[in-house]
Order: C-alpha cells, then structure tokens, then sequence
C-alpha cells in the first residue's frame, strides 16, 4: 500500500494532459437510473418473509421511568420480539465527539431510567407486519413519571436549571482569544452590537430514515441502510457485544442526506432485531417519526460586539454563542467549535474573543446538518458588518474591501488562512450579475437589493488525522473498477470519482465502475460529510490512479519503443506523445499481465494533520475553506410582510469545477435550502412537546417559492481537492439568510434579528418602525 | 373485513393481487407487487414523492387505497420507458441535469409528463404552479423546468420576474 500525504503536493496539479474527463458536465452511472425510476434505495431492499421494526418512543420530553411492560405487546399474533434496554448487550451509543478530550456523556441506544427528549427511543419491535408493529408498539405499557424540563438553553445555564446530565448543562464551552479586545474596543471610532437568533430546521431529505439486516454467512450482522458514514459499524459491533469483523454495513444511495444521516439512524436498532430474531427485518421512519424525533440544526443565540475605525475597518470582535444541544450530544461539540473558528467571517481580525457553548435541553438531540455551525454565524457577523457600515458612512461592499481576509492572513485561531481567499472576486461577480432594479408596481411593493460573504470550512479539523484509502484495478477488456467506501447522499459523489479515475488512466468514465459504501468490500474512506469527500476520496482516487499508471506504464513505453515521458494516455489507449504508435488500453493491460505487472493498486490519502490547544484557543484547525458571495433582489409587501424573491445569484470559488453541472447543482440546491431556513422554515416546540411534526406544518420551499437561482462558478485560486478544487457541498447553504436580511434592510429599513423572516415578524417589525 | 383480491393494470400488464383493506396504494405496488420505483416520502399526500398516474391522472398513492385501485390502470415511472414522449422527456431531464438525489424524481417526471401533455404551451410559471405538489429538497428545481421547457421545444423562458 502506498502512503501518500498532502504536504509537499504542489496544489494546483496540472491535469493530467487534459483528457477533458474531469470538468465536463458528464451525466453517468446512476444518473441514469434515478431518471429511469430504476436505483434501489435502502427500504426497496424488500423480500418476503422479512420482519418489520419499529421504535417506540417517548411522549414526554423530561420523565423518569418507573415500570415498562411488554407482556402485551408480546402476546399480540404476529409480533416475533421486543426489546427494552435490558436486552441491549452494551446500552451506549456516540464516541467523543469533538476530539480534544471532553468529558463522555452516554447516549442509550433504548432508555433506561429516564427519557431527556420527546421523540427517545424506550422499546423496539419486530413483526410480521407493519400494522402489527404499530399495534404492538400501542401496547408497550411505559410507567412516566414527569420531570421537570429545559427547553431554553440561556434558561439551561441559570444556576437553578433542573439538571438533564449528572456531569451538568453545558456539554462544551471553547474560548477563542487573540489580541487585546478590550483594548481596541476602547480605542474604536465604532462599536456596533447585535443579538442574533436562529431556528431549529429539520433536514427534510424527501427519503426517510430507512434500511434492512439479515444475518450473512459466517454469522456476519449485514446491514444496508442510508448511511453517509458505513464506519459506524464498529459502534454497532460494540453495542451487540461482537468483534468489529462481524458487523457490515453498507450504504445504499441516499434520497438526500444533509448531515442527517452523519449520525447513525435505523443502525443500532436494525441490528439489534436481526440479532434477537436471527431473520431479515426491515425498518422504515415515518415522516412524522423522522421530524420529530431526528437531530436538527442548531438554534444560536449570538451576541456579538464589533469595533471599527473610523475607516470602518475592523479591529475587534466580541462574541458569544450559545448553541441548544438538545438532550444528548451527537455532534455538538464540533458544531459549536465549527462555529467559533468561523464567527468573524472572511476577514481579518486581530483582536478577538470569541466563547462557544453547547448547551443541553429537553429538546430533541441537533446534530449535523449542512453549514455546521459555520452557517447560523454568517447571519451574525455578515449583520455586524452592515452595521459597521451604516456606522461609518461606507457602502457595503466598501466596507467589505476593506477588511477581507488577504493571502497569509491570521484566522482567529492564529493559523494563517490556508489558501488564497478570492471572497472579492466573489463578491464582484455576484453584484455584476444580479439584475438592475426597476421600480415596484404599486407603492405597498418595496423592492431591494442585499447580498452576503461567507467562508466554509471543507474537510475535517486537521487534529482528526483524516485519511482515505481507494483501490483502482483494471479488468482485461480496459474497463475499470474503483472501489471506495465513500457514500453518495444525491450529490454525485461516486461519479466525481470515476471521472478522476477516467481522467488519471485515459479512459472515457463510462468504462469505470464505482464500488462505494461497504466496511467489508471496498477500502475506509470516512464517511461523507464536513465536505470532505471530494477533498478526501477525490484526492485519494487522484493518487492511487496516478500510481496504478506509473506502475504500468514501463511495460507500454518498452512496446512502443519510447520512456515512459513521452506516453500520453487518452481516449482509452495508450500513445506516444508524438503519434502514431499506440496500444488499446486492453492491450496495455493484456501486455501487463503476460509480464506480471500488476494492473490494480489500494493507495491511502492522507489528509493534514496539526494540533490545537483548546485552553489558548490557538492552533490549527480547518485544511481549508470555500469562499462565496451571495446577492439577492427581494419585493416586500409592506401590507402582508410577505417576501418575494425577484432575482438570486451565489457565486462560490470552487478552485476547479471536477463536473461543473453537479456544482451548479449543489448551489442551487444549497440556495433552495437556505431560502427555507431564511423564509418559512422553523421547527416549532412548546416546553419540549412538537408542533411540527406533519409534513403539512413544515414548509419547505415548492417550485412556486423559488427563483430561477444563476449560479456562477468560479475557478479562481486552488484549493486542496484533486486538481485544485474546493468542497462545495456545504458552502452554497450558509450566506442565504445573511444575504436576505440585507435586502430587507434595503427594501424597508428594517433588520429583524431573528430567523425565519416569516411575514408576521416581517410585518411586526415594519410597523414597529413606523410607530 | 377480510383480505381482497383485485385486477388491475400496471405499465400496460394486467396483475391481480391479494390486499388487505387496510393497505395503501402506495403499500400494494411497492411491498405487494415489487415496484420499487414508487417511493414513499410523507404519508400525508404533502410531498407527491409517491405520484403515479392513475388512469391518466396524477394521484399521490399513499393517500389511496388499494382496493380503490381494482379495474383501473396505474402508470409508474418505468411505465413511461415504453412511451416514446415518456422516454423523450427523461432524455431532457438527464440532458438538463434534473435530479440530484433521485428520490423525488419518479413523481416529478411523471407529474411533468402529465402537464406536458395537457398543455403544450404551459409557461414557465405554469410549470411552477403545477409542479408545486412535488417537493424536491436538492435542486431548488431550476433543471427541473429547464428540462420540462426543453422539451417543451424552447429553452428557458423569462415570463415571471419582470425585474
């Protein structure tokens, strides 16, 4: 196996004599299918004779458990097993989430004495049916007790709070500090202050939480399920008491993911009834199972104090977050630390003190979701830095020009930008191209114009060691075989990866097949989220490719009679640079074979590594970020509140576009996303118990709601993926919200400091103004 | 009330199949009679992730039973394979782009061939407003309508925002 490692890679490698496989618009492999009706998602793995699972949860959000009787449900015809968490071999399940050391607070994979949210899962069921399971999930006799809740984390922090973990309410507390704040904040000509706050929003993926599990030859607990991260398997190894070899999983692809799936869903409880029954068992969430008992995005409350010059150039920035855990930890410690590491936004700012604090309730857990913490701050600092610039006269772009990050630039952290950041270049090119504004029809309408910078973190903090493996083999007729175990959520992950492959070895992509997503059938690649795949796989594939060809190529260079220099591999054969002379790649891989040359080879990409020292906040964090610009034109109607929007143009820095359609893709479906959380998204709860848990009470946005969203692509400074390019995933999601506020702010002078911009806060906050 | 066996034509073959008289539509093509490409989304007739087209009509078929089914004829997205404007139109949706994740995009091709063939000249808000039954989470479903307008025989048109 190779060992490959990014240091010392000249970032921008040049294409591999541009076979022109990597930045086309290639439709392949499983495009066709999903438009054909033909790609199996994990609940169409059906037979007959499998089971049916389901959870029964919790209806309260705080209680504790006094008694659980199942001898009903047991007795029901039909019901083959149920369990409760006595029947869990190890009861635990989520690992250190932020990787510096916290202290472990345990999540039950069924609960034991007490259930901390609304939603819990108590009991599982396993039956022949799936009315039967619903009717024995009915029976489950639970003994509550009800307990008094959290359901504000600024209330969760009071002194009095009751306690929803032993170990206290705050799960995370980071502190970031640089410079001398106070100081500067003394000596500023400006100091603007704002209190920003966001939502919970459920993901919304149109593909519920689903999978099956039967037990496979050798006794092996095979799992299929929509995963974005198939390395869970040794989590559910250790709750079934098993060695790590006897638990597979495998991810089918995903009807949509968005960080709802990073956390294991159907996985622990899936298994545990394929263990107890020993037969095939399939479990499917409900809608109204999946939002109400799944992670959502944090809400934030952010205050932030921000000092300028009188040139409106910044000099220190004051913030403090504090996020809402929800009952358990998932992943909120790293969406709290995503948060801090990106609270100033692109630009550089020497003086700063910034506190994180994930913060439990009695809410359902939140956990992952598309922007990561590094999206609900650009609301807050994209808002600091209008205000800064109403304060010192500048127009906003001006005020921006003056502060952006520039090349070498420290982050707060200390470390230096990692890349170029080309933010002004995004900016220049979203405002070019949104549309003049023309006047509104009638005196009700206001129209304006806003618009919004970001950055983006995309792999995964350089102290995780990240690392991705990948094997590229050829077959005897020059077709070609990747197999990774990435997972591929709708964005095309799998197919940027064959067209690396493609590009590297000089065969078309429809000649490569992509094996993604199985622990025990295709080398670890981590799993797909932190926008690291591309980054990850992409430059695993890239290398692994590299080295398959170098393996191979001095067996064509001594058949065509040149070095191995003057081969060119393009249009599926191998030539001299020259012409002329060439070999179909079935030949070259043929002549390898007779020579025992091997024609596959398993490679491992690692990714940066450094540290952090999170008493000083100081260190190194992200490997790198995208930058963008958001700008929006949007019509109010001052009489209603509603919010209209006339024109939509995000512009990312993508480095280099791998398949320009799929990143096309991925920013209107990140604009799309962010409109919602912007406009009408919101899950709403009182004291813990859910308001929003029918599809038909949470409103994500319908082709009526949206506008024809121009993206621009640019391929401006290189970032770290394969060819230069930067993750764009996560990026197109954050500045929407920030970029809508601003417009409001022009239309009708308003800036409401809380998300979602319904029409009714819309309209409260024009008429608080006029009075 | 006891369990029913039905006619019905799927994708122009008739079947016949037990159902219980519970069971969804949705529940019957899927789990009953294997087609797999009718997903199910909400249960709540809110997403259109499970349309088929019932005797012509778009129907979400988790809100249906399937005994209602009995004597009529449902169309699912592998249906329009063997329709020559069926296959046309998946050839704009992949020309275009049109589906990120895939999940929705049975009910959005299906409820697309629907409106083409009920109006040849639906614009561009038409195509909106009758797409607006069909959630899609991915692709803010700008290639959506430009694969429906391109077949349709015209590229994107600019009739809504007058900015």
């Amino acid at each position: 196996m190779s060992q490959l490692s990014s240091s010392g890679l000249d970032v921008r490698t040049p294409l591999d004599r541009g076979t022109g496989q990597v930045g086309s618009s290639i439709v392949h492999g499983e495009f066709r299918d999903k438009v054909h009706g033909s790609l199996l998602y994990a609940a169409d793995h059906y037979g007959p004779g499998m089971l049916h699972g389901k959870v029964v949860r919790s209806p309260f959000p705080s209680a504790r458990i006094i008694s659980i009787d199942t001898s009903e449900a047991r007795a029901l015809p039909g019901v083959i097993a149920v369990l409760v968490a006595d029947d869990v071999p190890k009861n635990v399940m989520g690992e250190e989430a932020s990787g510096l050391g916290l202290e472990r607070i345990q999540t039950p994979v069924l609960a034991e004495d007490r259930v901390r949210y609304m939603g819990e899962p108590v009991a599982l069921i396993a039956a022949e049916k799936p009315h039967i399971a619903e009717a024995a999930a009915e029976l489950v006799d639970v003994d509550y007790e009800p307990m008094p809740g959290v359901y504000d984390p600024e209330d969760a922090l009071a002194g009095n709070a009751p306690l929803i973990h032993d170990q206290g309410n705050v799960l995370s507390d980071w502190r970031i500090a640089r410079g001398d704040v106070d100081s500067a904040m003394e000596d500023a000509h400006h100091v603007v202050e704002g209190t920003y706050k966001t939502q919970a929003v459920d993901h919304a993926y149109l593909e519920p939480e689903a999978g099956v599990g039967w037990i496979d030859v050798d006794g092996v607990v095979t799992l299929r399920v929509a995963t974005q991260v198939i390395e869970h398997a040794t989590e559910v190894a250790a709750i079934l008491g098993l060695p790590h070899n006897r638990v597979r999983v495998a991810s089918t692809y995903m009807g949509g993911a968005f960080g709802g799936k990073e956390d294991m869903t159907v996985e622990p409880f899936l298994a545990l009834l394929v263990w107890e029954t020993e037969r095939a068992v399939r479990m499917v969430w409900s809608r109204q199972e999946s939002l109400l008992a799944r992670p959502k995005r944090h809400p934030f409350v952010m205050r932030y104090r921000t000092a300028a010059n009188a040139d409106g150039k910044v000099l220190a920035q004051d913030i403090d977050i504090v996020g809402d855990a929800g009952a358990y930890p998932y992943l909120s410690p790293r969406v709290l630390f995503a948060a801090a590491v990106t609270a100033v936004g692109p630009y550089r700012v020497d003086h700063v003190r910034i506190r994180a604090r994930a913060v439990f309730t009695n809410h359902v857990p939140n956990s992952a979701f598309r922007g990561f913490g590094a999206m609900q701050v650009v609301f807050g600092y994209e808002s600091q830095m209008d205000r800064i610039a109403s304060a010192s006269g500048l127009t906003r772009e001006e005020v921006r020009l003056r502060n952006f990050l520039a090349s070498g630039d420290p982050l707060p952290t200390g470390e230096p930008v990692p890349t170029v950041p080309a933010v002004a270049a995004t900016m220049r090119r979203a405002l070019d191209a949104l549309k003049p504004q023309s006047p509104a029809e009638n005196s009700k309408l206001a129209r304006g114009r806003g618009f919004a910078c970001n950055m983006q973190p995309y792999g995964r903090t350089v102290f995780f060691g990240d690392k991705a493996s990948a094997w590229i083999g050829f077959e005897a007729d020059g077709t070609v075989i990747v197999r990774a175990g990435v997972t591929d959520l709708g964005g095309g992950q799998a197919a940027s990866l064959a067209q690396i492959a493609a590009e590297v070895l000089g065969v078309d992509t429809s000649r490569v097949i992509v094996h993604i997503g199985d622990t025990h059938l295709t080398p670890l690649t981590g799993g797909t989220f932190a926008t690291r795949q591309l980054y990850m796989s992409g430059n695993a594939v890239l290398h692994t490719a590299r080295d398959l060809r170098n393996q191979m190529a001095p067996v064509a260079a001594r058949l065509l009679g040149v070095q191995t220099d003057d081969l060119e591999f393009a249009g599926d054969a191998v030539r001299t640079r020259t012409g002329g002379v060439e070999l179909s790649t079935a030949e070259w891989v043929s002549a390898c074979g007779a020579e025992e040359v091997a024609t596959a080879h398993l490679g491992t990409f690692h990714g940066e590594s450094g540290s952090f020292d999170s008493r000083t906040g100081q260190g190194r964090t992200f490997p790198d970020y995208t930058f963008g610009t958001h700008a929006i034109q949007i019509e109010v109607d001052t009489e209603t509140g509603t919010i209209k929007v006339l024109d939509y143009v995000a512009c990312h820095d993508v480095g280099r576009a791998i398949n320009p359609l799929r990143v096309e893709g991925q920013i209107h479906g990140g604009v799309a996303q962010g409109l919602g959380y912007a406009l009408s998204e919101e899950i709403l709860t009182e004291d813990g118990v859910s308001h929003s848990a029918l599809f038909a009470d949470y409103l994500i946005p319908t082709a009526l709601d949206l506008p024809d969203i121009t993206p621009i692509v640019l391929e401006e400074e290189p970032g770290k993926g394969p060819f230069g390019a930067r993750g764009i995933g996560e990026p197109t999601i954050a500045p929407v919200a920030a970029a809508v506020a601003s417009a409001l702010e022009d239309a009708v002078g308003i800036r409401p400091d809380r998300l979602p911009f319904t029409p009714e806060r819309v309209l409260e906050a024009i008429n608080s103004q006029s009075r | 009330m006891a369990d029913q066996r039905i006619s019905l034509t799927i994708n122009q073959r008739d079947v016949s199949v037990v159902v219980e008289p519970n069971e969804t539509l949705l529940q019957v093509l899927r789990d009953g009679l294997g087609h797999m490409d009718v997903k199910y989304g909400c249960g709540e007739g809110v997403c259109g992730t499970c349309t088929v087209l019932f005797d012509g009509e778009p129907v979400n078929s988790c809100l249906m039973l399937g005994v209602q089914a009995s004597g009529h004829t449902v169309t699912t997205v592998r249906g329009l394979i063997d329709d020559p404007e069926g296959r046309a139109l998946q050839a704009r949706f992949l020309e275009e782009g049109a589906a990120q994740c895939g999940y929705c995009t049975p009910g959005i091709v299906l409820t697309a061939y629907h409106l083409v063939r009920e109006n040849r000249r639906a614009t561009r808000e038409d195509l909106r407003a009758g797409l607006a039954g069909n959630l899609c989470r991915c692709t803010g479903y700008v290639n959506i309508l430009d694969a429906i307008e391109s077949h349709l025989g015209r590229s994107r048109s600019h009739t809504e925002a007058s900015v």
